[in-house]
C-alpha cells in the first residue's frame, strides 16, 4: 500500500503545516486481538497522523507513543483557522527534536482512548449503544500490540525509533520487550518499568472522584443529559499537581491572588489564589475534550504495567535484541523520579545492552519532558542521527 | 582537560585494554578516549560523565554514556559489569577518591588511573623556594581557582592502593611526554603516573 504523507506546510517555517488525522481498521474478526486480560476484541479503528516522508528504504520512521490524555494529533495545525497546534508541536517539525525533514513521524490515538481510536466511548458491536464498562479491560501490551499492527500495516518492518514520555515511555518499553526485533531505538522519557504506589494512589483518587459524581450512571451517562464532569474535571485537578513540581509550582502561582491584593474571607469564593483558578481551568478544559470512562481504564492500564512482573525480570524483559536505548529523566519530577530511570538503566547495562542515560536538571517535574524541548532535542537529535548512520552503514 | 600529554596517555590506556573486553570510561568528557576503544580495540564502551554538554557531544558519537556524579558512586552499574575501568586525571578531582576507586573494581575487573604527581621536583622546588602552592605547566592551576580537590604523590596513591586492599599489578611513570616502566626516582620526575589496580583477592 502507498502511504498518504498528510503534511502540507512549507518546510523551514518550523511546522508541519495543516495536518490530517486518517484512520485505519485492524484487527477484523476472525483476526480479533486477543487481549493481555483475557477477552478478544475487534475490528479495532486506529486513529494517526504522519509527518514527514518515509524514505524509499522505509528506515526513517519514528512512532510517538503519547501520554495518558494526549491523542495523535501531535504536530501541526488542523485547519488554517486552528489556533493550537499538536499536543508536541515544539518537539516534531522542520529542524526540530524529531526532524520532519529527515523522519517520518508517526503518532497514534491509545486504544481505550477517546480521540478516534476504538475506546469505551464508542458504539459497541451489538449495535445502537456505546461501550461504556462493558468495554474490555486493557492493558499496555493491548495498547502496544495496536501500534505494532498499525506499523505493519503502513508497511514499515522495522521503526528507527520509538519514543515516548510517561505513559508513552510506558509504551516503548512494552514495545522493546515484546517486540524488540521492530525498533533500531527506543527512547524514554520521564517514565519508568511501572507505575509506582503513590503514583496509583493518585489514580485512585481521580477514578474515585468520577465514579461518585451522580451523573456518572455506572459508566452509561452517554444515554443520559449530562456527563460526569465533576468527577472527570476534579480527576484532572488531582493529577494535574502530580505533573508540576514544588519549584514550578511557586515559580508560576506562589501565593498570589487571582484578583486584587486582599484576602476575601469568604469560603463561597473558591478561586482566590492564582494556582486554585488554573487548576479549576484545567479541570474546566479536560472536561471538553476527554471521556470519563477512558480516563478509567487508561489509568488502569497504567496501574497495572509492571515490566518486570510481566516478562519475570527486566533483564529478561530488556536483555532481547539489539535496540539502542535513550533513557532521560528530570531533576524535579516526582511522579516518575529519576531512581526509576536508573532501575532501567541497571537492568540494561547487566543485559550488556547499549544504554545512554541522562537525568536533566529542570524545574518543571514530570511536564519537563513536554517543556524542555530545547533541552532534549540537544541529546535526542544526535541519538537519532547516530542510529540512522549506524542503521544505513550497516544495511 | 586534555594537557599536552593527553594524547600520549590515550595511547598508553589503549595499550592497556584487551581487544573487544567491556570498558567504562569514568569521566569520559566528550568521549575521545571511547571513540579510539571502540574503532582501534572493537571495545564496548560505555561513559560516565556528569557535564551535559559533554554527555551531548559523546551521545554525538554514537556511543552509550550515563550522565552521574562520580562522588555518587556508580550505584547504577551492577558489579563485575566490565572488564576495565578508566579513570583519567580525575582522581585528584573528586571529593572521595577512595569511594570511587572502590566503585572502579566493584563494576570492573581491572582499574586504570591516571594522577598527576604532585611528588615531581619541580613542584617541590617551587614550594620550598617561594613558599607558594605551586603554579607549573603540568599544574597550571592557582590555588584558589583548581579543579584538583586533593594534592598525592605516587607515594600516596601506592599507600592508599595498600590501604583498600588492592594491588597495583603494573605502574607507568610519564616522565617529560613519554611513559617509562619501573623508572629511578619515579616520584621525583614523572609528571603523572598510570596505576593498573586489582583486587587483591584475584
Amino acid at each position: 500500500m502507498s502511504i498518504e504523507v498528510t503534511t502540507t506546510g512549507t518546510p523551514g517555517d518550523g511546522s508541519v503545516g495543516l495536518v490530517e488525522t486518517s484512520a485505519l481498521r485492524l484487527f477484523s474478526p476472525p483476526d480479533s486481538l486477543s487481549l493481555a486480560g483475557g477477552g478478544q476484541l475487534g475490528e479495532i479503528t486506529v486513529s494517526y497522523e504522519t509527518y514527514g516522508t518515509l524514505s524509499a528504504d522505509r528506515d526513517n520512521a519514528i512512532f510517538v507513543c503519547h501520554a495518558l490524555t494526549g491523542d495523535a494529533h501531535a504536530a501541526g495545525h488542523h485547519g488554517a483557522s486552528s489556533t493550537k497546534p499538536g499536543w508536541w508541536d515544539d518537539f516534531i517539525g522542520p529542524g526540530k527534536g524529531l526532524d520532519t525533514d529527515r523522519y517520518f513521524v508517526i503518532c497514534a490515538n491509545v486504544l481505550g482512548g477517546c480521540q478516534g481510536t476504538t475506546g469505551p466511548s464508542d458504539e459497541s458491536p451489538d449495535g445502537g449503544t456505546r461501550w461504556g464498562l462493558d468495554f474490555p479491560f486493557i492493558t499496555i501490551d493491548d495498547i502496544v500490540t495496536v501500534h505494532r499492527a498499525l506499523i505493519e500495516r503502513l508497511g514499515i518492518d522495522r521503526l528507527l525509533a520509538v519514543i515516548g514520555g510517561s505513559l508513552g515511555g510506558m509504551q516503548v518499553l512494552e514495545w522493546a520487550a515484546r517486540f524488540p526485533d521492530t525498533i533500531h531505538s527506543a527512547i524514554v522519557l520521564a517514565s519508568g518499568a511501572k507505575l509506582s504506589a503513590r503514583g496509583i494512589a493518585f489514580n485512585a483518587i481521580g477514578r474515585r472522584a468520577i465514579l461518585v459524581d451522580p451523573a456518572f450512571h455506572d459508566g452509561d451517562y452517554y444515554s443520559h443529559d449530562q456527563l460526569p464532569r465533576f468527577g472527570l474535571a476534579l480527576a484532572r485537578m488531582v493529577a494535574h499537581v502530580t505533573y508540576l513540581s514544588e519549584a514550578s509550582i511557586e515559580m508560576k502561582f506562589g501565593r498570589r491572588l487571582q484578583e486584587g491584593d486582599r484576602l476575601a474571607y469568604d469560603l463561597a469564593r473558591e478561586t482566590e489564589f492564582q494556582v486554585e483558578s488554573y487548576l479549576h481551568h484545567q479541570g474546566k478544559q479536560f472536561v471538553e475534550r476527554f471521556d470519563a470512562n477512558s480516563y478509567l481504564y487508561l489509568t488502569r492500564a497504567m496501574d497495572y504495567f509492571d515490566l518486570a512482573a510481566t516478562h519475570g525480570s527486566l533483564t529478561d524483559a530488556l536483555g532481547r535484541g539489539d535496540a539502542r536505548f535513550l533513557v532521560v529523566s528530570y531533576s524535579t519530577d516526582w511522579l516518575f523520579p529519576s531512581s526509576q530511570s536508573r532501575e532501567v538503566v541497571t537492568a540494561m547495562v547487566s543485559a550488556e545492552r547499549d544504554v545512554t542515560m541522562i537525568e536533566f536538571e529542570s524545574p518543571y517535574g514530570h511536564d519537563a519532558f513536554l517543556i524542555e524541548h530545547e533541552q532534549l532535542r540537544g541529546v535526542v537529535a544526535p541519538f537519532l542521527e547516530q542510529t540512522l548512520e549506524l542503521v544505513r552503514g550497516s544495511s | 582537560m586534555p594537557g599536552p600529554d593527553a594524547e600520549m596517555i590515550d595511547e598508553l590506556l589503549l595499550e592497556q585494554v584487551d581487544d573487544g573486553s567491556r570498558v567504562i570510561d569514568l569521566g569520559c568528557g566528550d568521549g575521545r578516549l571511547m571513540e579510539r576503544l571502540r574503532t582501534e580495540r572493537g571495545c564496548r564502551v560505555m561513559g560516565v560523565e556528569l557535564g551535559e554538554a559533554e554527555v551531548t557531544a559523546v551521545i554525538g558519537r554514537g556511543l552509550s554514556v550515563i550522565r552521574a556524579d562520580l562522588d555518587q558512586g556508580l550505584g547504577d552499574i551492577p558489579d563485575d559489569s566490565f572488564d576495565t575501568a578508566v579513570l583519567s586525571q580525575t582522581l585528584q578531582q573528586v571529593h572521595h577518591p577512595t569511594t570511587v576507586l572502590r566503585e572502579m573494581l566493584r563494576v570492573a575487573r581491572r582499574a586504570l588511573v591516571v594522577v598527576p604527581n604532585f611528588g615531581h621536583w619541580r613542584i617541590r622546588l617551587k614550594v620550598i623556594q617561594q613558599g607558594r602552592a605551586p603554579v607549573t605547566d603540568s599544574l597550571p592551576y592557582e590555588w584558589y581557582d583548581t579543579p584538583n580537590l586533593h594534592v598525592c604523590s605516587m607515594h600516596d596513591i601506592r599507600d592508599l592502593v595498600d590501604q583498600l586492599g588492592m594491588t597495583a599489578v603494573r605502574e607507568i611513570s610519564i616522565i617529560g611526554g613519554r611513559p617509562v616502566e619501573r623508572a629511578w626516582w619515579a616520584n621525583l620526575r614523572a609528571d603523572s603516573a598510570l596505576f593498573v589496580l586489582e583486587r587483591a583477592s584475584q
